[in-house]
């Protein structure tokens, strides 16, 4: 499908000669010249399977026309192709009345109703009144075959869609054709539901009503909707979407199709947390604590309040008195006005959009960079560090598992647990926790020896599969349990060990990389640059830039729980759920003099804000956001916000000014066109230039430019020489009215060094095991929580324990188990213990905010890893 | 029986004389592998030379020579497979199940040769499900023939190696098509391939080359292989060497399964001759001459040879040499519902116009033989015909992947153009409309008599 | 439910192993399945698809298919009339329809007692011995309807327990295969040229 030669063949459709591209498909290539043939079964993300026969038309190549499927016959030099033939439309109406034969005439009351392709031909190409007289098929009305999705076999009209899909294309076939002939249906197997992460999509591609959505059914006629494009922000691939609304409420999502991303897919997670942007947990007023609830206020009190608390730390303490965490939520534009604010107005760099879940900002900027579509090149190798897509990135695993299946790419995987790709891998290292680099450092290295409890020879196979060739990395945290050096340091094994090699960067919070572009995080400034070398250039810019490189995410709570930080915000960030370490963030939100939360969801640490400030969300606001590939592409707003929440760059600005500044930011645009000046990897970057499929930052920038922004190729950059370079071009222009054009124009600074820090692993004791953290598609993560459709899909937690491991603890599989970590001054769960050879041995594998357990009470943040203790409770 | 006098000799049949005509030993008594022997001695191009030399057409309903077949596998692609097709399930068909039950070493042998010629490294004998007999037949003999170094690792000694594997379906006519011979092989459910591209001897089981044949088509190789081409080429008629078995069924004083010449016999020797002519008193009214896909032939083309080509060109086929026999008891609509619910009941659903078009027609015909006919019925019947299969024509067009659906055409274009007036009586009336037009030559009545007599 | 025994799970691997992909034997294993149990059960099915590694629908989607696969239990004996075109034409529905009475069931059920199981079937290949009928895919050619009734009684006494085995079972011999004499499956992506190919002077020719 993907693939296609550029060559291109003459053929004639209904008279008029056209080029199609060499083995195109009739079908396609007529629709590209303006001619749709009818089609119901065919899709052009799945390989064909000419069932419906919808799509017949006369073919003639050179034998005389005869009647093809045009969705299975691949266009060849001077073939002609007639459409509109008498032969054509009457085999076409013929196939029209088959399958209307023993469909249910329940339009009024089907969800495809309005928007039905099978209606739709009825009408354009129907006969009109039904010559069956017959009795019809019957079958049980709408059947749950999952928790999301329900089929009406009735309606089905057997075009292979949803099963194709969940075999070619999720790879879970659990639905399947069952019967024969007439009988045909399409069904689950008993007691197996179609329990996929990406189920919804077959409810999109069903050209009839027959598969329908929990979230969606009977909820709006089609005509009643009305929609936008924009771009999920569920997680950071960034999956172009439709939003449809009607009446102010977001009733549906649909995949949108570009190339570089999600083909059309989305998962049902992105698919279906719309719920959450309505949920009677939103946030819809400002809030103030007093005594220990929270009184609702106006904007003015509230906003009084909180520049008044900064400004009070500012005097005593200084900018290193206040810390902001999060920001992943938030747009592009938000993101960079809030840095601004941050930065270049309080001049504090105890800044951080991650929440201690993530990887060093240096790692994630200074690595050389790859695109989905590098790391899904056709034969590529791919190395796969640390995250399960399946879970963490669930259309990047459909993109990943098409290269290998159809596209021979060779998978190597280097992970704390079996992931969702395992049993593709040519190899899987799954390293003992706290032990990537070592692992890492064994695989580049000439003979490879035995590390992280794997043999020297399971190293070296892999190392063979990764053969010499290029290498594209998918570099993700994976294991939240150890520190985030352990994969940064693996990373700098890698880099330094493999010629040609890029990253694609494994973080999955929705706008984390357009945040850590904006400079939300401690020694960056926006545009992908280093505190240092950029200092000079945001002078120019902003009032002030921070002197020196501020606390992370971590060290912010320390200095918090330590009493020493006055201001915590919370932009849109709840540590209290979201930091791999609940008992630190505990007491940070107790020591923190005063808490502000700018968040659109009611949660536990929002709970404990002084001042929260409600904020627009998802699909309520406008602005650009960026995924993990560094694509910006456009949000597009659909419903306004509730009550009187607001976007979270205007709360900036407000903040700015009652702190005697000015963002000098009016609009969404205002703040688009300086990022698109200030940031080096922005540099030019325009709404035409974003278009629908959105663009990879940094642009490619004409050779006379002087400063290539980072594309990881300068990540040795000299630090004296960008600056130099940067006082230099500082001189000859005057940045802040420079408008966004691309180069030439000033030369913005841009590098970031990675350094991979050093990392020594611990003996661990021999009647402890070493706690494995990864996340799960669906968790108790605020949206999921929000959204009922999928709350209730959070599998729980359970310890997963290696057979060795398992059978020397004596249990049986289901039965409670404490796990804990007192000597690491920490608390203790009970849960269920289950069996799993996807884990290694001296593990225990626990799933991050489950319900049931969070293991963030487990973990310590100040060790490299967290030892646990699992005993089976008398 | 051929007019030429001399005497036919019974190439595959010669052993069911015998009740122990499925051991090893009667076998071997009766020049049983000595073909293989021979074969081995000639080296696989000779063989495969043989073969095409003696015009070998297969007996499966396409009637594709083997020799030529055997050459499209694609040079260098490894592994090779041999599928024999032994599905029979074509209404009126019945001589497949006789050569596995009676002389499973012969087909055995003859699969070998075949595998040696081509060069498959294995072989898969797919039994048509329900015939545990010839199941436990085929076991036996293969258990025999491995034991005897016949089968499996080096061959009577020599480096030749390949294991025949014993499979058998589970009830579905649509598997005897061989693409979906091998999607059933492959466990899948047994849904034809769409071809191109997919033709079994350039991608066939697993995508590899892949040679399907019917059991009579590889039960002929051991007697080619032991008498040479010339002298099997010497049997038959221009384009159809050797002998053929055929099975008569219906209203024929004595129906049964005959090995003749092929090509030379006339349907009127075999249903007046060999068989003793219609049953009692009465007079023929119809015979389906290759299975019940084919247009019904009558009175006027008793004296067609059975010869593919001239069947065809009198607008029917040859297909599986099923010959079924109707006297002028029969009710011709009911006869053609028969056939019609059969396709409807073995549609594999895939094909829309298969799947609900064959279905449709069967109920509208159940129901007019219950007794709810209506005049538009007749044209309906037609108009969906022509939706199956387009312009009704004899080699069929057709709307679908497989033959499958228009084969459930051809009873109805006959019955209703010959037999207008018994429609009519189960409608209260009704003609055939202009709308469609009806381009199969068997549908038509004989020059200068008026449709519908 | 049953899964398969112990000893039958034997066999499924070594019939398993004559294949040269897994998924090929899920036929031949829902038969022996159906041979264990009389009909092909939901355990066997999931137990099929561990062995198979297909998923249990993949299995259930192939299963189903095949009208010979029951997934609900039937009579001990499953008698198919033919009543297509050959046996129509000499009295194979009347021969149906007289089963029926002396059954006193309509075609597709089972009696009351379990005994028996009675289809409606298309051609099994007999019609030079029309009408016929068979008995769990034994056949009886040319059978009258005082010889189909004293079948019946033969059946409930018995007396044919030599010819006709219960449902489920097919062939009673099975293809054993001597490891000695064992070529082996041919595995795509794992064959080159067949040696007596190579060997022989016409190479690239052959077959080709
Ligand atoms: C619907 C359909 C059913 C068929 N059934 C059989 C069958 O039962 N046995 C058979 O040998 N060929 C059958 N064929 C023909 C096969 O597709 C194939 O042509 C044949 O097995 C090739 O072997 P041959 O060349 O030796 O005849 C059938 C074809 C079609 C379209
Ligand atoms: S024509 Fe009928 S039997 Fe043949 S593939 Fe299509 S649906 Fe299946
Ligand atoms: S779209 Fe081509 S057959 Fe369905």
């Amino acid at each position: 499908m993907s693939e296609q030669t550029e060559t291109t063949v003459k053929i004639t459709i209904d008279g008029t000669e056209v080029e199609a591209r060499d083995g195109e498909l009739v079908i396609a290539a007529a629709e590209r010249a303006g001619t749709y043939i009818p089609r119901f079964c065919w899709h052009p993300r799945m390989s064909p399977v000419g069932m419906c026969r919808m799509c017949i038309v006369e073919i003639d190549t050179g034998r005389g026309p005869a009647l093809q499927p045009s969705c299975m016959i691949p266009v060849s030099e001077g073939m002609t192709v007639t459409t509109d033939s008498e032969v054509t439309k009457k085999a076409q109406d013929g196939v029209l009345e088959f399958l209307l034969a023993n469909h249910p005439l329940d339009c009024p009351v089907c969800d495809k109703g309005g928007e039905c392709p099978l209606q739709d031909q009825a009408y354009a190409y129907g006969p009109g009144e039904s010559r069956f007289v017959e009795e019809k098929r019957h079958f049980e009305k709408p059947i749950p075959i999952s928790d999301l999705v329900a089929l009406d076999r009735e309606r089905c009209i057997l075009c292979d869609r949803c099963t194709r899909f969940s075999k070619e294309v999720a790879g879970d076939t659990l639905i399947h054709f069952i019967d024969r002939g007439n009988q045909t249906q399409v069904n689950t197997f008993p007691d197996h539901p179609f329990a996929s992460y990406f189920s919804g999509n077959t409810v999109q591609i069903c050209p009839v009503g027959a598969l329908t959505a929990e979230p969606y059914r009977f909820k709006a006629r089609p005509w009643d909707l009305d929609q936008v494009e924009s771009t999920c922000t569920s997680c950071s691939v960034g999956c172009r979407v439709v939003v449809q609304a009607s009446r102010n409420e977001v009733l549906r999502k649909q995949g949108v199709d570009i190339d570089g991303v999600n083909w059309g897919w989305l998962c049902d997670k992105g698919r279906f947390d719309f719920q959450s942007i309505h949920a009677d947990t939103r946030l819809a007023e400002p809030m103030v604590r007093s005594d220990d609830a929270h009184a609702r206020t106006s904007w003015a009190d509230a906003l009084d309040r909180s520049a008044a608390a900064i400004t009070a730390a500012l005097e005593s303490s200084g900018p290193a008195g206040i810390g902001v965490i999060g920001g992943a939520r938030l747009t592009n534009e938000s993101a960079y006005a809030w840095a601004k604010l941050a930065k270049g107005v309080i001049g504090t760099d105890n800044v951080d959009c991650q929440l201690g879940d993530g990887l060093p900002a240096e790692a994630v900027l200074g690595l050389p960079r790859a695109t989905i579509d590098d790391v899904c090149t056709p034969g590529g190798t791919i190395l796969l560090v640390g995250v399960d897509p399946k879970d963490e990135l669930p259309v990047l695993y459909l993109r990943l598992r098409h290269a290998i299946v159809e596209d021979g790419a060779t998978l190597v995987e280097l992970v704390p647990h079996a992931t969702g790709l395992t049993e593709l891998a040519a190899q899987t290292l799954a390293y003992a926790p706290g032990t990537a680099a070592d692992v890492a450092r064994s695989l580049v290295s000439a003979a490879p020896v035995a590390a992280g409890g794997l043999e020297a020879d399971t190293i070296a196979a892999a190392k063979a599969a990764l053969g010499d060739g290029p290498v594209r990395v998918i570099l993700g945290r994976g294991n939240l349990a150890d520190s985030a050096d352990v994969i940064a340091a693996a990373a700098g094994h890698l880099v330094g060990g493999v010629d040609d090699i890029a990253f694609l960067s494994g973080l999955r919070r929705g706008n984390v990389h357009g945040a850590l572009d904006a400079g939300l995080a401690p020694g960056v400034l926006p545009g992908r640059v280093s505190l240092d070398d950029g200092r000079q250039w945001f002078h120019e810019h902003w009032s002030t830039v921070p002197g020196a490189r501020g606390l992370d995410t971590r060290g912010t709570l320390q200095a918090a729980a330590d009493g020493k930080l006055d201001v915590l915000v919370l932009l849109g960030a709840d540590p209290l759920s979201d930091f791999p370490d609940t008992d630190l963030a505990t007491r940070a939100l107790a020591g923190a003099r005063t808490v502000i939360a700018v968040d659109t969801l009611q949660t536990a640490s929002v709970a404990q804000a002084d001042i929260v400030l409600p904020a627009a969300g998802d699909a309520e606001v406008a602005g650009t956001t960026t995924n993990l590939e560094g694509r910006v592409s456009r949000l597009d707003q659909k419903v306004t916000a509730p009550g009187t929440a607001r976007p979270d760059w205007v709360i900036a600005a407000e903040l700015a000014f009652r702190l005697g500044d000015d963002l000098g930011l009016e609009s969404v645009d205002d703040v688009f066109a300086e990022l698109a000046t200030v940031a080096a990897s922005h540099r030019g970057l325009t709404a035409d230039a974003i278009g629908v499929d959105g663009v990879v930052v940094p642009l490619p920038v004409a050779e006379e430019a002087p400063a290539e922004p980072a594309a990881g190729t300068e990540s040795d950059v000299d630090p004296e020489a960008a600056e130099a370079q940067a006082d230099a071009e500082a001189e000859d222009t005057d940045g802040s009215e420079a408008e966004a054009a691309p180069a030439p124009g000033p030369a913005v600074p841009g590098g970031i060094r990675f350094e991979a820090p050093p990392v020594s692993v611990p003996q661990i004791d021999g009647y402890k095991l070493r706690l494995v953290t990864t996340r799960k598609l669906y968790d108790e993560g605020a949206a999921t929580a929000a959204s009922p459709s999928l709350s209730k899909l959070a599998p729980g937690a359970a310890v997963l324990l290696h057979p060795h491991d398992f059978d020397r603890l004596g249990v049986t599989s289901g039965s409670q188990v404490s796990i804990s970590n007192r000597e690491g001054g920490r608390g203790s769960l009970t849960v269920p213990v289950q069996v799993s050879d996807g884990v290694p041995r001296g593990a225990a594998l626990l799933h991050y905010l489950q319900p049931g357990g969070h293991a963030s009470a487990l973990i310590s943040s100040d060790t490299v890893v967290t030892d646990v203790r699992v005993e089976v409770v008398k | 029986m051929s007019d030429t006098g001399k005497t036919i000799p019974q190439m595959i049949t010669g052993r069911f004389q015998y009740d122990d005509s499925h051991t090893i030993e009667r076998y071997r008594a009766t020049d049983g592998y000595a073909a293989l022997r021979k074969a081995l001695d000639m080296g696989p191009e000779a063989v495969h030379n043989e073969v095409k030399a003696a015009s070998l057409l297969g007996r499966g309903g396409a009637g594709f020579p083997a020799g030529v077949k055997w050459g499209f596998c694609p040079p260098g692609v490894w592994p090779r497979y041999i599928v024999v097709n032994g599905d029979e399930s074509e209404p009126g068909t019945y001589k497949d199940r006789l050569l596995m039950e009676r002389d499973p070493h012969q087909l055995i042998e003859g699969v070998l040769i075949a595998a040696y010629a081509v060069g498959c490294a294995q072989a898969f004998l797919y039994v048509r499900g329900e015939m545990a007999h010839a199941q436990e037949r085929i076991a036996a003999a293969l258990n025999e023939a491995y034991a005897a170094g016949l089968v499996g690792k080096n061959i009577l000694g020599s480096n030749f190696s390949c294991d025949v594997i014993l499979h058998w379906g589970a009830g579905a006519y649509i598997v005897g098509e061989e693409t979906a011979l091998i999607e059933s092989l492959e466990g899948n459910r047994g849904m034809p391939r769409l071809k191109p591209p997919y033709f079994p001897a350039a991608k066939g089981l697993y995508m590899q080359p892949t040679i399907v044949n019917n059991v009579e088509t590889l039960a002929n190789l051991p007697w080619i292989i032991r008498n040479g081409a010339e002298a099997y080429t010497s049997f038959g008629a221009e384009n159809s060497r050797g002998t053929r078995m055929f099975a008569v069924s219906g209203h024929v004083k004595k129906p049964g399964v005959y090995e003749v010449e092929f090509g030379t016999t006339t349907f009127r020797d075999l249903i007046y001759g060999v068989c003793g002519g219609i049953r009692g008193s009465h007079t023929l009214k119809a015979f389906i001459p290759g299975g019940a896909s084919a247009p019904w032939f009558y009175e006027e083309h008793l004296d067609l040879p059975l010869e593919a080509g001239a069947v065809g060109n009198a607008g029917s086929m040859l297909g599986s040499g099923a010959v079924v026999v109707m006297d002028d008891t029969t009710d011709a609509v009911k006869a053609a519902w028969r056939v019609v619910r059969f396709f409807a009941r073995e549609s594999c659903g895939k094909c829309t116009p298969c799947r609900e078009g064959t279905s449709w027609l069967e109920k509208i015909m159940r129901r007019m033989l219950d007794g709810h006919g209506r005049p538009e019925d007749i044209a309906l019947l037609l108009d969906l015909c022509d939706n199956i299969s387009p312009q009704i024509t004899w080699p069929p067009k057709q709307t679908t992947i497989c033959p499958l659906g228009p084969s459930a055409v051809s009873p109805i274009a006959s019955a209703v153009m010959r037999f207008k007036d018994e429609f009519q009586a189960y409608c209260g009336g009704g003609d055939i409309p202009t709308s469609v037009t009806i381009g199969g030559k068997a549908y038509l009545p004989p020059e200068g008599a008026p449709a519908g007599v | 439910m049953p899964r398969f025994t112990a000893e039958n799970t034997i066999l499924a691997k070594e019939i398993i192993g004559r294949y040269p992909l897994p998924k090929s034997a899920l036929i031949p294993l829902l038969h022996l399945a159906q041979e264990q149990d009389g009909h092909v059960t939901e355990a066997a099915m999931e137990h099929i698809a561990e062995l198979c590694g297909v998923t249990p629908a993949e299995v259930l989607g192939t299963c189903s298919f095949y009208e010979m696969f029951k997934l609900e239990p039937v009579g001990k004996y499953l008698i198919n009339v033919c009543t297509n075109i050959s046996c129509m034409l000499l009295g194979g529905e009347e021969l149906l329809h007289h089963l029926e009475e002396s059954l006193d069931i309509r075609p597709g059920s089972t009696t009351a007692d379990g005994m028996f199981t009675l289809e409606d079937v298309e051609c099994i290949a007999a019609c030079t011995e029309a009408p016929c009928l068979t008995v769990n895919y034994r056949y009886f050619h040319q059978i009258s309807h005082d010889e189909a009734d004293k079948l019946l009684d033969d059946l409930r006494a018995g007396r044919r327990a030599h010819e006709v085995p219960v449902h489920g079972v097919l062939g009673k011999v099975r293809q054993q295969i001597p490891l000695e004499r064992r070529a082996g499956a041919a595995v795509p992506g794992e064959c080159e040229t067949p040696v007596w190919l190579a060997t022989s002077d016409a190479t690239e020719g052959a077959g080709a």
